[in-house]
């Protein structure tokens, strides 16, 4: 199936839109005035140290096919859930994952276009929703919204790997799939320039 | 219709996309996205030689001119983290005002080395660009959304390289592309004098 050029285009061009576009972060958890799902939507969409690895996850997935990107859409979200849910337990231990580890991770799968075993992919998506999504839950339960922001955020979190898990399975143009490698690169590349700023931190 | 679908998503991405909240300062984070895309495309150093990448990986052709754009932001990133823990790197200067010298004049002569020795020549000068501009974070920017900005506008400079590369199908462009080749080089040279001076 040859996916029309007009689509590529078009969501590359919302993927810039949405780049260019200044945005506040996550430092703070954001208040729609919606109530708590639309609280944990509006929290992901402006946190991008959770939407770039997932997205780039998501990628992944697609770019191994449709049976992994499958597995992403199902998994992905479930573990977000799930850490979610756990990290918003009272009395939950803290998570800290580095900044930087989850860029660089899944920069590094997506750029070198790594031939994973459906598993493997199930696997890392799966650790990656978790560890990210945990942290999420301690922070959200914190401002009182408990698990409806983490089910508004799954929600996000589902459309968005569903969207880039579909784009990047349904490539049948080869430069279109070196163009997702190039942005795996540029997700590793910031990874590794986290990792330096976290290590001159010190 | 397609244009005005493209008009409407645009529209659209521009709409949803949350401005800043100046009530609530979020810690540099909006700036630093800014601030790390402007900066390479402030250095003309910086952007001669990014557009030279993409221009002599379209000249090479496959599998430079999708090698390259893959690989050069993680060395430069590599460079730029050398240069956040403090691993000095020599002549680092000079080093990017020969990158503009040498890949304008890869350009101009439509120099075909080996892919190995391309990649390796483009990787020094990618960890000379990386080290001198990665980890200049202006105080209160935040250092992820800085280091994403930098990192896309450098990929997107290449990516101009190689737009304006694809003219390269056509006598009159391989022509013109060996011209912008050679006023590269000789910014290279603008550039290395002051290194020098």
């Amino acid at each position: 199936m040859t996916r029309p050029a007009g689509s590529v285009w078009r969501a590359g061009t919302i993927g810039l839109a949405l780049a260019l576009a200044p945005r506040a972060a996550s430092a703070h958890l954001v208040e729609t005035g919606l109530g708590p799902i639309y609280d944990g939507v509006a929290h992901f969409a402006l946190s991008p140290e959770d939407y770039v690895p997932i997205a780039g996850a998501a990628l992944l997935a697609g770019l191994r096919g449709k049976d992994h990107a499958r597995l992403a859409v199902l998994i992905l979200p479930l573990a977000w859930l799930v850490g979610g849910a756990l990290g918003g337990l009272p009395g939950a231990p803290g998570l800290a994952v580095p900044l930087w580890l989850p860029f660089l991770a899944v920069g590094i799968l997506v750029a070198t276009d790594l031939q994973l075993p459906t598993a493997a992919t199930g696997v890392l998506v799966g650790a990656l929703g978790f560890i990210l999504g945990y942290p999420n839950g301690l922070a959200i339960a914190q401002y009182g919204q408990g698990l409806r922001g983490v089910i508004g955020s799954t929600a996000a979190i589902f459309v968005l790997v569903t969207l880039v898990a579909a784009l990047a399975a349904g490539t049948t143009v080869a430069w279109v799939r070196i163009a997702w490698r190039v942005l795996g690169s540029w997700i590793a590349a910031s990874g590794l320039l986290l990792l330096g700023w976290a290590l001159r931190a010190r | 219709m397609k244009g005005n679908a493209n008009r409407l998503v645009l529209a659209l991405a521009f709409a949803a996309a949350p401005t800043l909240v100046h009530a609530h300062p979020q810690i540099g984070e909006a700036t630093g996205f800014l601030t790390g895309f402007l900066h390479p495309l402030t250095g003309l150093d910086h952007i001669i030689a990014m557009v030279a990448v993409g221009l002599w990986g379209a000249q090479l052709g496959a599998p430079a001119i999708w090698m390259l754009p893959v690989t050069f932001p993680m060395v430069m990133a590599f460079g730029g983290f050398l240069g956040l823990v403090g691993v000095p790197v020599p002549f680092v200067e000079i080093g990017i005002a020969l990158s503009g010298v040498l890949l304008g004049a890869a350009v101009m002569t439509e120099s075909r080395p080996p892919l190995i020795v391309a990649g390796a020549l483009i990787a020094v000068f990618a960890i000379c660009h990386g080290h001198a501009h990665g980890a200049e974070l202006p105080p209160g920017t935040s250092g992820l959304t800085y280091s994403i900005g930098f990192v896309v506008a450098t990929g997107l400079l290449h990516a101009c390289g190689i737009g304006i590369g694809t003219v390269h199908r056509w006598s009159y462009g391989r022509l013109a592309l060996r011209a912008l080749g050679g006023l590269i080089s000789v910014g290279g040279v603008f550039f290395l004098s002051q290194a020098f001076a």
